[in-house]
């Protein structure tokens, strides 16, 4: 009855639900083309998901990936370590990607078996907010760091902080420290080497992708860190190396295990991936622990995992992937701010990813 | 005489035959156009309750680990496992409340302004650009907050408050400018055009003559405007305010970027907080711990039932307002729906 106001309105309608039903129906046809002169084979599609840390690395990586193998195309959502392991478990993606280890039992829990495959190196730095004559950089130890944010040191100018700092002008003003409020591998870092210096901090703070800070204020992601370090005078706070690095932030220069104060630089934090390997020969180690002149001890390695039994298809293109990444792939590292893997780690993930099983598709249980 | 009760007994399925052939009458077109809308209409009511079941069943087990005493728990504990929503509901209580003191007169005001004495050039784009506030990414009202309205605050109004108002208990400590305060100053800016469109509809329901009347005994304007319009309205001013609240309660991002996000429950308003919504974006993605995972999941669908029954209290108060001056079929709008109907 409302149609026949005015008939315009009818064929307009008809003509947009005509268009409408074409374009559903349009990829439908289009496929089924025999032959596809106009369009590519399609690519074979692998899904990835996981860490945001390495989402700029990865997303450069799967581009340039594109140009080497026009038929394999690789995605990667980052939804954070959590998701992608929970999804890479269930079965919903090829390969999962995390900045910290899975946990035991969730390793456990799964039927195949697990690899974890090192695919660059990270670096939290610690910045912070005060007037300083400019060449002038921080001292900071893991105790020191613990007693900040614990709440113990209040004062820049405390005894223990002038202490390791001799000669610098510290100011009579309050600390205020800043942590990651969302849970990430940055925060995973920075407790876990305080956890190496102080015995209270594991038991009051933890140690965690998200642990229970007793003081503070928690800004979300790198950038709302940066953020908070930036806009609140006297404040302290960590983060990834390349937001500091972009930022031109200061860095404080951290104690490491063997006691030395190190700056946070590509050297030093490849030194300390190499330290770990030679002497544990494992790449889960937790990298805070190395010592030497030049190691810089809050970093860590982020993982791809993937399983160890893979389908044909599918499961040569990851490992051809994989293998070029070690390679090629390296290059992109330093220009995106994030360190390559030192020559001895690459050859480690390469035995690793030789040790992948690809199974035909016939025998698929 | 046998045959009597045979005919009541089938007598539905006779009306319903009836109406068959009354239906027939009707155009194919119609019946399945109206078919299609129903199912559409229906399947946002299956959702709603399907999210709500999903929700709570992945919740359940925090529910069934904790009990009843996760409410009360004021610790959220990762490391311990040890979780709690008490400081998350406090510091949602607080920034929620916060907002509502500091929006609810200026949307008032400015629904007053806009309805009865702006001329209607101003009016209209002043209207507009209040609501444009509502269109806002609610991401840029918090990076506004954290690198513009945060240092304000700290270096002109909370100094000054800890200044000269620290025997307050809200107003004591040290400041850095984000906190449960700006939280509440951005909560604030986000619902007023929520709350000043919603009084300004309520404001429409009262009939002119209302107005007229009252200005006929001599009043002032002001004096028109506080009996005939807020007094009249007052039931429809609450309803936009508790609408308000339910937006400020379920706002995430923003409030995440300014409030400090700490676990914790202190008087002062310059201290960091966490409310519900700003620890489900902190948390949800990283957490790989069952326990954990379930008690977010469970801090969701306190604040979903909490938003759900806000929301309904608003809409019945909003509703008797315009029944208050449109009682049963008497109304515009119930006129314009019962000749839809009969179309249809």
């Amino acid at each position: 009855m409302y149609f026949q106001e005015s008939d315009k309105r009818v064929l307009i309608l008809r003509s947009f639900c005509f268009i409408l039903i074409l374009a559903c129906l349009f990829p439908v046809v289009s496929q089924g083309r025999p032959g596809g002169a106009t369009r590519p084979k399609k690519p074979l599609l692998i899904n990835g998901a996981g860490a945001s840390f390495p989402y700029i690395l990865y997303s450069k990586w799967f581009l340039e990936y594109r140009k080497v193998a026009p038929d394999i195309m690789i995605n990667y959502r980052s939804i954070g370590s959590g998701g992608g392991i929970r999804q890479f478990l269930t079965g919903t993606l090829d390969f999962g990607a995390t900045d910290v280890p899975m946990q035991k039992e969730q390793i456990e829990k799964s039927k195949k078996e697990i690899l974890h495959l090192p695919t660059a190196l990270g670096a939290v730095v610690v910045s912070y907010n005060l007037n300083l004559p400019k060449e002038g950089t921080i001292r900071l130890t893991g105790q020191v760091l613990a007693d900040i944010y614990m709440g113990k040191i209040k004062k820049w100018n405390h005894q223990k902080i002038s202490e390791i700092n001799p000669g610098v002008p510290l100011p009579d003003q309050n600390i205020v420290p800043i942590y990651r409020a969302d849970g990430s591998g940055t925060t995973a870092v920075f407790t876990e080497y305080l956890g190496q210096f102080s015995k209270n901090w594991i038991e009051k703070v933890g140690k965690g992708k998200s642990v229970n800070w007793v003081t503070g204020i928690g800004g979300k992601g790198n950038e709302g860190v940066m953020g908070l370090i930036q806009k609140v005078p006297g404040s302290i706070g960590y983060l990834a190396m390349s937001y500091a690095v972009n930022r031109k932030l200061p860095m404080a220069n951290i104690q490491n295990m063997s006691g030395h104060f190190v700056k946070a630089s590509i050297h030093t934090v490849k030194t300390s991936a190499k330290q770990i390997l030679k002497k544990t020969n494992d790449l889960f180690h937790p990298l805070v622990v190395a010592k030497g002149a030049d190691v810089y001890p809050m970093s860590s390695y982020t993982y791809l995992i993937v399983y160890k039994e893979m389908f044909s298809i599918k499961g040569q293109a990851l490992v051809q992937f994989l293998n070029w990444s070690l390679g090629a792939g390296q290059n992109f590292c330093e220009q995106l701010h994030y360190i390559s893997l030192p020559p001895a780690v690459v050859q480690e993930v390469k035995n690793k990813v030789r040790s992948i099983k690809v199974v035909d598709d016939d025998k698929k249980t | 005489m046998t045959k009597k009760p045979n005919l009541v007994f089938i007598s539905p399925f006779l009306s319903f035959l009836k109406r068959k052939q009354e239906k027939r009458d009707i155009h194919i077109q119609d019946r399945l156009f109206y078919f299609f809308l129903k199912g559409l209409s229906w399947s946002l009511i299956f959702l709603f309750f399907y999210m709500l079941i999903v929700i709570f069943q992945m919740s359940w087990p925090a529910f069934s680990h904790f009990g009843m005493k996760f409410f009360v728990n004021a610790e959220w504990n990762s490391w311990t496992k040890n979780f709690g929503a008490l400081s998350l509901i406090y510091g949602t209580a607080v920034t929620s409340f916060l907002a509502l003191l500091l929006a609810v007169p200026v949307s008032v005001g400015v629904a007053l302004f806009l309805n009865e004495l702006s001329p209607a050039w101003l009016a209209r784009p002043i209207g507009f650009i209040v609501e444009m506030l509502a269109a806002v990414p609610s991401i840029v009202y918090g990076l506004w907050g954290l690198f513009v309205l945060a240092p304000i605050l700290r270096d002109y109004i909370q100094s000054f408050l800890s200044k000269y108002l620290s025997f307050l208990p809200v107003f004591q400590g040290n400041y850095y400018g984000v906190g449960m305060m700006c939280g509440g100053v951005i909560l604030a800016i986000m619902i007023i055009p929520t709350v000043s469109s919603i009084c300004r509809e309520v404001f429409r329901t009262i009939p002119e003559s209302n107005r007229e009347a009252v200005l006929g005994l001599g009043t002032t304007r002001w004096e028109m405007l506080k009996i005939a319009v807020l007094k009249g309205s007052s039931t429809g001013i609450i309803g936009a305010v508790i609408m308000g609240l339910g937006r400020a309660l379920g706002e995430t991002m923003a409030v995440t970027m300014v409030i400090g996000n700490a676990i914790s429950i202190k008087a002062s308003l310059f201290e960091p907080a966490q409310t519900m919504a700003s620890i489900l974006a902190n948390q949800y993605a990283e957490a790989d711990n069952e326990l954990h995972l379930a008690s977010l999941t469970a801090v969701g669908f306190s604040l979903f039932c909490l938003s759900l029954i806000i929301n309904i209290l608003a809409l019945l108060l909003v509703w008797r307002m315009e029944k208050k001056f449109y009682p049963k079929g008497n109304s515009k709008k119930n006129n314009v729906l019962s000749l839809r109907k009969v179309k249809v």
